[in-house]
């Protein structure tokens, strides 16, 4: 059973057609890489299905609702969270309320119930804090609740931003350059956390990712992109022997 | 009640404490457009002037209670807020700014045209009903429903809108429809700091809200801490009792509010609490866990 | 009388492009709402009236004199309240620092100069020409003509010289032009000097036109311009031309044809009404957000 469906996919901005006819099928619980050269049109992938641009041409399918024209808000509503290549915290807010904040779109109290302090949103409010303190916990940050997000070293910041994504509970989670950044422990570690997101949270995860290594290690199969097509896509075995991929990307030293 | 406090200040006191009172629930409101979802509004004084003239209107020509008359003047500020909040605040920032000036000028063109509140020779007789309990029972309702408001989900999300638009849409929030709330809420406390400011001074003017009214009152936000509660409060008392003491160099109030501003951006432009968190405070004198930590 | 009232319409809105260039080029380049640009079109016409009134010179050393000095006064302003926040504070921050500017400037003036209307001394004979039935006055006359050479100048300015190339550069990408070896300080300083002599050239032939020059004067030009840039497109330096006539047009039909009453509030509607139902204006193109 496919999470999301992409059917022919076309984004053009002015003359520049940045996809071109892409087909993408997830499946529950995978761990799905893309990668591809700079400019590739990875990072609009992403900007496409989180909808914040609509495609110029094709369609998106996630559990069988067609994604075009959402907008963004609602397709977080409905379960696909991300995080950004350029990381995107609320920077004056502390950490633990980044990720309550994260929560937003799956939880309920209208800004009166907030207000008057009605039983329903107290009640919201503390699941809303467990759920956040077990997702710090999950992100080795929470001794660092309350610190500013713009106080977080690179890497601390990066998986606060997952563990925002996730307070969103996603069936779909997107990571954009996750490893950018980080040290080979770092990147063990964050390896480590995908796998137990996964298994935990019963997720599907599509990972853009510069890091062969990472990409190789936890996917479970990997579409290549190259001005905007998609050249190839299979298991790791496969793309590390794929002709095409080997010319246009991995080039010789791979 | 008044009567037994003004035993005890004097008069001259008295009048700046209601003041400071009437000037914190205009700031709060401010504070909630602008501090706290970063959307800047620099039409505030036209909320206000709707709330004054409304309610002033309703208890003079239409011998309404005066309660009543208050909430109709904050709901009339509040519908206005609302329907130009919908379709504007999908623009960006600055551009709100721009409409909240032409906003708040088009309705002061508005007064001084308008028969029913004396144009503009001022509206007078307007009876003197606001009382210094009345002002901080409100002002201390209004601080607590911010507070909760600010530390529920809607608030967070408010910030979040302010941090940073794009992940608070990633996060499910729908930006623009908080947006417009705050902006409704904040439009609601200016129309009720109206309706008390026209009940306490019983004469108003179109010229009593003004630009360099928004102004003041975003001076107090921005001077206190943009999103901050005790910030606003401070900015508030500071720039009520300021010019009171300063009389003397009145003239050169508004030198000092325009170079205030360009010096509190370079220096400190989260103002003066803005970034002073409670939590830090505890931090440094006890080890001891603490729960909240919003500004 | 429609033609006559168009004249005048023509006369004001060409004050307006003058100021509403500026705006639109430093929106442009920085996007800032220099909200101090209104009080260095008050500051341009009263360096006008000093000229004038003491040293006795012509309109056109005047114009000249008010123009070079403000430019020096747009590029302090920058330097000072702008550039230290550039980069590391939000966009509110350097609004609000704008804001803080103009506030200071007007207060200044009115300072130095007292509250009241000062009048313009008589700077040249007033005729009135007859193009058939339609009287213009030999000041509207220079406003027009004025207007439309430095209007023509900067548009040649912009498209033909290499300062110009660096201004387009930069209003597309700053960062890029910046890595491309562009000096994008001086190119700012640039912007705000070019802007602020359009503005006060406007300035000072305002305060001829209508023979009264105050320290508030400023602040309601400024936010008509500021339509008229966003009426236009901002952004956009034709834009802001078209802008700045269809608004002067407007302001005088209404005031001509419905109430004088509301004559204020005119630009304002037209400002909402603009950016609820085209925010991107007459000639500006629709922007996406970056990711």
């Amino acid at each position: 059973m496919s999470v999301l469906t992409l059917e022919c996919i076309s984004q053009e901005f002015g003359g520049l057609r940045a996809l071109d006819s892409v087909y993408l099928s997830i499946e529950e619980k995978e761990i799905f890489g893309i990668i591809g050269p700079n400019g590739a049109g990875k990072t609009t992938l992403f900007n496409i299905i989180t909808g914040i641009y609509v495609p110029t041409e094709g369609s998106l399918i996630f559990n069988g609702q067609r994604l075009n024209n959402v907008p963004a808000y609602e397709i977080a509503q409905m379960g696909i969270a991300r995080t950004f290549q350029n990381i995107r915290l609320f920077n004056k807010l502390s950490v633990l309320d980044n990720v309550r904040t994260g929560s937003y779109g799956v939880s309920h109290s209208g800004f009166m119930a907030g207000m008057l302090g009605l039983p329903s949103s107290r009640r919201e409010e503390k699941k809303i804090l467990s759920n956040a303190l077990q997702l710090l916990e999950l992100v080795d940050l929470a001794d660092k609740r309350y610190e500013y997000a713009d106080n977080l070293s690179y890497g601390e910041q990066r998986r606060l931003e997952i563990a925002r994504a996730l307070a969103l509970e996603p069936k779909l989670l997107l990571l954009d350059e996750p490893a950018a950044g980080m040290n080979s422990t770092e990147k063990e570690e964050l390896m480590r956390l995908i796998r137990i997101i996964r298994e935990q949270r019963q997720l599907s995860i599509i990972l853009v990712e510069h890091d062969m290594n990472v990409v190789m290690n936890i996917c479970e199969r990997i579409a290549v992109l190259d001005y905007g097509r998609k050249i190839a896509q299979g298991t790791p075995e496969e793309i590390k022997n794929d002709d095409a991929v080997i010319q246009s990307y991995l080039g010789a030293g791979a | 009640m008044d009567a037994i406090i003004s035993q005890y200040i004097d008069a001259y006191y008295f009048r700046i404490l209601i003041l400071i009172g009437i000037n914190i629930i205009l700031a709060l409101g401010l504070n909630l457009t602008t501090g706290v979802t970063g959307q800047l509004s620099m039409g505030h004084a036209g909320f206000m002037s709707l709330g004054a003239y409304t309610s002033a209107i309703l208890t003079v020509h239409f011998a309404v209670p005066f309660f009543a008359a208050l909430l109709a003047g904050a709901l009339v500020a509040a519908l206005f807020g609302f329907l130009l909040g919908l379709p504007t605040l999908r623009l960006e920032g600055d551009y709100l700014a721009m409409v909240t000036i032409g906003f708040a000028e088009i309705v002061r063109v508005f007064f001084l045209n308008f028969e029913p509140g004396g144009k503009a020779v001022g509206f007078s007789g307007i009876p003197q009903v606001t009382t210094f309990t009345l002002v901080w029972i409100l002002v201390i309702i209004v601080i607590y429903l911010n507070y909760k408001l600010l530390n529920s989900r809607t608030g967070r999300a408010m910030y979040a809108i302010r941090e940073n638009e794009i992940a608070a849409e990633a996060s499910g929030v729908n930006t623009t429809q908080l947006k417009v709330l705050a902006f409704t809420l904040g439009a609601f406390l200016g129309g009720l700091g109206g309706g008390l400011f026209a009940h306490y001074m019983f004469f108003i003017e179109p010229g009593n809200f003004g630009f360099m009214k928004s102004i003041e009152l975003l001076n107090m936000v921005v001077l206190g801490g943009m999103g901050s509660i005790p910030g606003t409060i401070l900015g508030s008392i500071i720039l009520t009792i300021a010019p009171e003491m300063l009389r003397i160099v009145q003239d050169y109030r508004l030198l000092f509010y325009g170079a205030l501003l360009v010096i509190l951006m370079i220096f400190r432009p989260n103002g003066l609490l803005g970034d002073v968190r409670f939590y830090d405070i505890k931090k440094r004198f006890s080890r001891k866990e603490v729960k909240s930590c919003q500004s | 009388m429609f033609f006559e009232q168009l004249i005048n319409g023509l006369t004001l809105g060409s004050t307006y492009a003058l100021i509403a260039l500026g705006y639109t080029m430093v929106y442009g380049i920085v996007q800032l709402i220099n909200f101090a640009h209104g009080e260095i079109y008050m500051f341009g016409a009263f360096a006008g009236l000093f000229l004038v009134a003491a040293f006795g010179v012509n309109i056109f050393w005047a114009l000249l004199g008010a123009m070079a000095f403000c430019m020096l006064l747009g590029v302090v302003v920058e330097r000072i309240a702008y550039r230290p926040l550039r980069g590391k504070s939000s966009r509110l921050s350097a609004l609000i620092s704008a804001i803080g500017v103009s506030i200071f400037l007007s207060t200044l003036m009115a300072l130095l100069r007292g509250t009241n209307t000062t009048r313009y001394p008589q700077v040249m004979s007033d005729k009135t020409f007859h193009l058939g039935s339609v009287e213009v006055s030999s000041m509207q006359v220079i406003i027009l003509l004025v207007s439309a050479l430095l209007m023509v100048g900067l548009q040649l300015m912009i498209q033909k010289t290499r300062i110009g190339k660096a201004m387009r550069a930069c209003s597309q990408d700053i960062d890029a032009s910046a890595l491309m070896g562009i000096n994008v300080n001086r190119v700012i300083s640039f912007t705000f000097a070019i802007g602020s002599a359009l503005a006060a050239a406007g300035g000072v032939m305002v305060g001829i036109y209508y023979n009264a020059v105050w320290p508030y004067m400023g602040t309601m030009a400024g936010l008509k311009a500021f339509s008229a840039a966003v009426l236009g497109g901002i952004g956009s330096v034709p834009g802001a031309m078209v802008g700045g006539l269809t608004l002067g047009v407007m302001e005088i039909m209404g005031v001509a044809y419905l109430s004088s009453s509301y004559k204020d509030a005119i630009a304002f509607a037209i400002l909402i009404l603009v950016l609820i139902v085209r925010p991107q204006g007459l000639m500006g193109q629709k922007i996406s957000k970056k990711v």
